[in-house]
């Protein structure tokens, strides 16, 4: 954390080269790639290891990432909130990181932009970016855990997600909102992590208009959530009973990704 | 058969060589796939070697580490639990007195510690394995704090917030990674407790250096 700067960036550069090579190969070459990897760590515990008993492996594995879903939904404390921090504790400059380079960051035109909503809602209207900075606003200075282990305090303000979720008749019964993003990356939460009162639609980061790397026009930030559950630039937006899955998460990353 | 003479003493309860081989894998699981994840975003400038880590990439170990953590906590809550409901855990490892420990780590460093009696544990036993016991709450204690640190925030603020308590995760996972070194020396330098570990006897009488 103390690191200085020039480091950091080293260090930021070489973990982004691992991860392009990492995000180069599809998902199909990944999941081979990792039963390769499996057979050879499991090889002294599972003798005559093959394919069939790598697939059961893979689906025990996944088996029991839905079980740990199931877990953390059961210990989500909708009342709990996440640490807060004084402003003098952002990071600068605040980590990139998405499943791309920063060079190939997605430029969202904010003025055409609209918001699509649909599913489990009473109203199907899409919104602006001028009809949403008109709602009520609040802002939070929280932690941003990253699946990777690093963690980086930023501030996000926006509109309180429930304010929103009430005013298009969202059915908070129902179980999943799904996230389609302009950078084809697409996640889904629970609805009880949706009404937390931290979550919020985020407009802008550190008070000034949120930067395209950060997901300019719109991020849904959750400080009880892990980084990748937290979609940028936005496009649209359903509530569904059906578990839309995610980029990630589809591909081994656990669902409920909670803090 | 020569072995006519030998007698033959019951060193571990069938619980506790269970629990010993179910945290042994659990181990080595948690330990394997979490180099992995230390590699996606290193916290000292090195990296564990690929072929020496569990899951292929981030998700994969992400979803070894969340699967065996089950084995290891419930493992070690059965190892507990009868441990003290026996009386076992106070019979064998009370008390650690320091004299003790200097002097049979003496002992042990000039190759005269006494192994006459199998089913007694000498001081720097004790230590040691009442020392892993702590360690293992502390990976498991420190991994809630970094895991949950909004659910579990109480955790998280008495390990000293998310960033320090990762570093008490890693620093448990590396005295445990060396208390499993020196663990393998010694049963390499007195098999006996390896069959015994397994079987649950040793033979008794027999005093060798270690």
């Amino acid at each position: 954390m103390k690191s200085p700067f020039a480091k950091k960036v080293t260090a930021q550069a070489d973990r982004h080269l691992i991860n392009e090579v990492a995000k180069r190969l599809d998902a199909p070459a990944r999941r081979q790639f990792m039963k390769y990897s499996m057979s050879l760590g499991s090889l002294a515990m599972l003798t005559g290891c093959d394919t069939s008993s790598d697939e059961a492996l893979d689906k025990m594995l996944t088996g029991i990432s839905r079980f740990n879903d199931r877990v953390q939904w059961a210990i989500f404390n909708p009342d709990r909130l996440a640490p807060t921090y004084p402003d003098s504790m952002i990071k600068v400059p605040f980590p990139f990181n998405a499943y791309y380079d920063v060079d190939q960051v997605r430029e969202v035109d904010g003025s055409t932009w609209k918001l699509e909503v649909s599913g489990l809602v009473a109203d199907k209207r899409s919104w602006t970016l001028a009809e949403l900075a008109a709602l009520p606003q609040m802002a939070q200075t929280t932690r941003h855990i990253c699946v990777e282990g690093w963690s980086a305090i930023g501030r996000w303000g926006g509109v309180p997600f429930r304010t929103f979720l009430e005013k298009i008749g969202a059915d908070k019964t129902a179980r999943y909102i799904g996230f389609k993003c302009a950078d084809d990356y697409f996640t889904s939460i629970d609805m009880p992590t949706a009404l937390h009162p931290q979550t919020i639609m985020a407009l802008t980061f550190a008070d000034h208009t949120l930067p395209a790397d950060f997901g300019y026009p719109m991020k849904i930030r959750m400080p009880t959530k892990l980084g990748y559950k937290n979609p940028k630039h936005v496009m649209s937006m359903f509530v569904t009973n059906t578990n839309p899955g995610g980029y990630w998460e589809d591909q081994g990353y656990n669902w409920f990704g909670g803090s | 058969m020569s072995a006519d003479k030998t007698t033959w003493v019951k060193v571990h309860p069938a619980m506790v060589r269970i629990c010993h081989w179910g945290n042994a894998i659990a181990i080595i699981l948690m330990v394997m796939s979490g180099w992995q994840i230390y590699n996606a975003s290193p916290l000292f400038p090195f990296r564990f070697p690929k072929a020496i880590t569990l899951g292929g990439w981030l998700g994969g170990a992400i979803q070894w580490h969340f699967a065996a953590m089950w084995l290891l906590v419930a493992n070690g809550l059965l190892y507990l639990v009868y441990n003290i409901a026996s009386g076992r855990l106070r019979m064998k490892f009370w008390p650690i007195r320091p004299g003790e420990v200097l002097h049979d780590l003496g002992q042990a460093l000039r190759g005269r510690l006494a192994h006459a009696d199998p089913t007694h544990y000498n001081a720097v036993q004790k230590l040691a394995y009442v020392g892993v016991m702590l360690l293992i709450a502390g990976v498991v204690v420190s991994g809630l704090a970094i895991w949950k640190p909004v659910q579990f925030g109480v955790i998280t603020e008495l390990l000293g917030g998310y960033e320090f308590a990762r570093r008490v995760h890693f620093f448990c996972m590396a005295l445990i990674v060396f208390f499993v070194a020196v663990h393998v020396v010694m049963v390499a330098l007195v098999p006996k407790t390896f069959i015994a570990i397994i079987t649950g006897r040793a033979k008794a009488g027999v005093v060798e250096a270690a």
